[in-house]
């Protein structure tokens, strides 16, 4: 047997194995009676079912006509994300000055036509647009300053 | 005589100066984000949704966060005549003629079209939902646990029906929705459920970190793998006023996109897109000359931009009257009323009527300051397209960013963006749609719910669905669409009504 249809084989694949990890995950709690539910009722038909209909995307993907799954740039997810993550990480620890010029530093080289520059002014602007909008008019709670500064 | 009563008090409360103010706000975001490819209302709203905490009134809160959602159907035309690109998702098909228009110097007459007939489009829905929500509100009082958890189960069949691809990828989609949807503290029997002894998984995902991740983020990861070639029609916008025979061609395919929205607009996962789509295969199908859809047809513009306006304003529906969302903008309504503590359902119509007449009359009003304020200022929009996707883009993380934390004042919500944005866009890759699992997500535990409550009460008997009236036409319906769409005429048919949108 060929695999033809990748994008179906794959998420067949993904969707067979949540429900099953559901399932698997749902046997440490009360599974209950049908009038009585306990907390492992819902939850164990729902993967149930899930690797059910799993199966049924995953078995027509070996016939057909041949689908790739087009191509991943991870470079690109990593940039994205990782500036999500530190921005996460930089706000509680160094306040939102830091914060904010490692977000829009990090993600914008995920771009083909990265330039600092443009970066670095956009970084002021947005700063400077999020403490007007964020900080001062809608009075959003946030470490502006480095916490270590003001303390 | 009651509706002019209700609507009276609509206007006395959307009329005061505050709600005007930030109807204003709303409806000028909304065309901003509209007019901006790689954002949604979804994330906008996900985005302010933390701010209406400050907010005291929360009729003040839901006429802005509405503003903001129909506002984009308008700014989301302007951007696919002038540029080729759906600046929102429903304005694809409006790419097809409307850019067409443009390029033949004609893009002022398309973008008069489609505000006007956007306009007259959300003019009538707005009495649609003033005239249907009341009786519906009162079936709905009627609705036990049975009717609640079969509705629901219509609903999501529904959204699966109406999503685009695999009919059993989105159902799967669904069920993952669910699923994700049990995470968290189980009301009745107090247990933590697929927490992993991480306390703050114990109040369950958060919704818009879901919705940001899946939408936002996987959406900028997508859009940064094409580079992407934009021509813009800014300096060819002169003379805005459509000839006579504009007119004569549009008017008809106004009213037929007013009436395929409203309707397409009440059922679940449809809305706006939906609506879009069907009313320009219908267009071109009874028009004298098909041929000309696709070079520049004006009825191709003005069907679908009314369509998807009214399709906008009548999702509001169910929302209002049965407090079930049916589209992920509406499920974020129901999040911004609930942080103001009113439960969604069809006792708000009674126990908070300003607060119901006035968002219904707020979006006529919205509707009427749209119209005005987009036609002369298309040259401003225009110009905010020239800001490069290399600028916007970081932009808008940085904003998902911040809304994110502000929900809890947490970055755990941030933190939690980022593994949605890897399975956003993973589903991407595999051709399964993220909006059936958003819907499944919100519905999840409100759907065991009432299952547990109906199940109790007929002492363990399954055939309590099939032997209430009320639950057992709304399950019947629910088989019905299913089974249609699997068969094989039917699901040709889908096939083509599809095409092209990608």
């Amino acid at each position: 047997m060929q695999i033809k249809n990748h994008r179906d084989f794959w998420a067949g694949i993904l969707f067979i194995v949540t429900g099953i990890l559901f399932m698997v995950l749902s046997r440490q709690y009360q599974l209950g009676t049908a009038a009585k539910m306990g907390p492992g009722y819902f939850p164990t038909i729902l993967g149930g079912l899930m690797a059910f209909l799993g199966l049924l995307v995953l078995l027509p993907s070996f016939k057909g006509p041949k689908v790739e799954v087009s191509k991943i740039d991870i470079r690109m997810i990593l940039f994205v994300l990782v500036a999500v993550a530190v921005f996460a990480f930089a706000l509680p620890k160094l306040g939102m000055i830091a914060a904010v010029f490692l977000l829009i530093l990090i993600a914008s080289m995920a771009s083909h036509e990265f330039s600092l520059k443009t970066t670095l002014i956009s970084a002021v602007v947005l700063l400077a647009f999020s403490w007007l909008v964020f900080v001062k008019g809608l009075e959003l709670q946030f470490p502006f300053l480095p916490p270590f500064l003001t303390n | 005589m009651e509706l002019l009563n209700n609507l009276a008090l609509g206007f006395a409360t959307a009329g005061t100066l505050d709600n005007l103010f930030y109807c204003f706000v709303g409806v000028l975001l909304g065309t901003l984000i509209g007019v901006l490819p790689g954002i949604g209302p979804l994330a906008t709203i996900a985005m302010l949704l933390p701010a209406t905490y400050k907010m005291t009134d929360p009729t003040t809160a839901l006429i802005m966060l509405a503003g903001i959602y129909y506002g984009a159907q308008y700014g989301g035309s302007t951007t696919a005549i002038l540029v080729n690109l759906p600046g929102e998702s429903s304005s694809v098909v409006t790419t097809l003629d409307g850019y067409q228009m443009a390029r033949r110097g004609r893009a002022g007459p398309a973008l008069a079209i489609a505000a006007i007939g956007s306009f007259f489009a959300g003019t009538v829905a707005t009495f649609l939902v003033a005239a249907f929500a009341p009786p519906l509100a009162e079936i709905a009082f009627k609705f036990g646990p049975a009717e609640y958890f079969a509705l629901m189960v219509l609903g999501l069949i529904a959204a699966v029906v109406l999503a685009h691809g695999s009919v059993l990828k989105a159902l799967c989609m669904v069920l993952f929705g669910l699923l994700l949807g049990m995470i968290g503290t189980d009301v009745n029997s107090g247990v933590a459920r697929f927490s992993f002894d991480i306390p703050e998984l114990s109040d369950g995902i958060e919704f818009v970190a879901v919705a940001m991740g899946m939408f936002g983020f996987a959406e900028i990861i997508l859009n940064l793998e094409q580079k992407e070639n934009r021509e813009v029609f800014t300096n060819k916008v002169t003379n805005l006023m459509p000839r006579w025979d504009d007119f004569k061609q549009a008017f008809p395919a106004i009213l037929r996109g007013t009436g395929l929205g409203s309707v397409l607009g009440i059922l679940p996962g449809g809305g706006a897109i939906l609506a879009s789509f069907a009313s320009y295969a219908i267009e071109k199908k009874i028009s004298k000359h098909p041929e000309e859809f696709g070079q520049g047809a004006i009825a191709g513009v003005a069907g679908p931009e009314s369509a998807n306006n009214a399709g906008a304003q009548t999702s509001f529906i169910p929302m209002l009257t049965l407090g079930i969302p049916t589209t992920p903008v509406m499920a974020l309504m129901v999040a911004a009323m609930m942080i103001h503590n009113i439960q969604p359902g069809p006792q708000v119509m009674t126990s908070n009527p300003k607060l119901f007449w006035g968002l219904i009359v707020s979006m006529w009003i919205g509707n009427l300051m749209l119209v005005i304020l987009n036609l002369p200022l298309v040259g401003m929009w225009v110009k905010l397209l020239s800001v490069p996707y290399r600028v916007l883009y970081p932009a808008i993380l940085l904003f998902c960013c911040i809304g994110a934390y502000s929900i809890n004042n947490n970055v755990f919500d941030v933190f939690m963006t980022i593994p949605f944005a890897i399975l956003g866009y993973i589903f991407k890759k595999l051709d399964c749609e993220p909006a059936p699992m958003l819907l499944g997500f919100v519905l999840g535990k409100l759907m065991e719910e009432y299952l547990r409550r109906a199940m109790t009460i007929s002492r363990g008997d399954w055939t309590v669905f099939f032997t209430r009236p009320l639950s057992a036409t709304l399950l019947v319906l629910a088989i019905i669409l299913l089974a249609v769409v699997f068969l094989p005429a039917i699901s040709k048919k889908r096939e083509e009504a599809f095409v092209g949108d990608d």
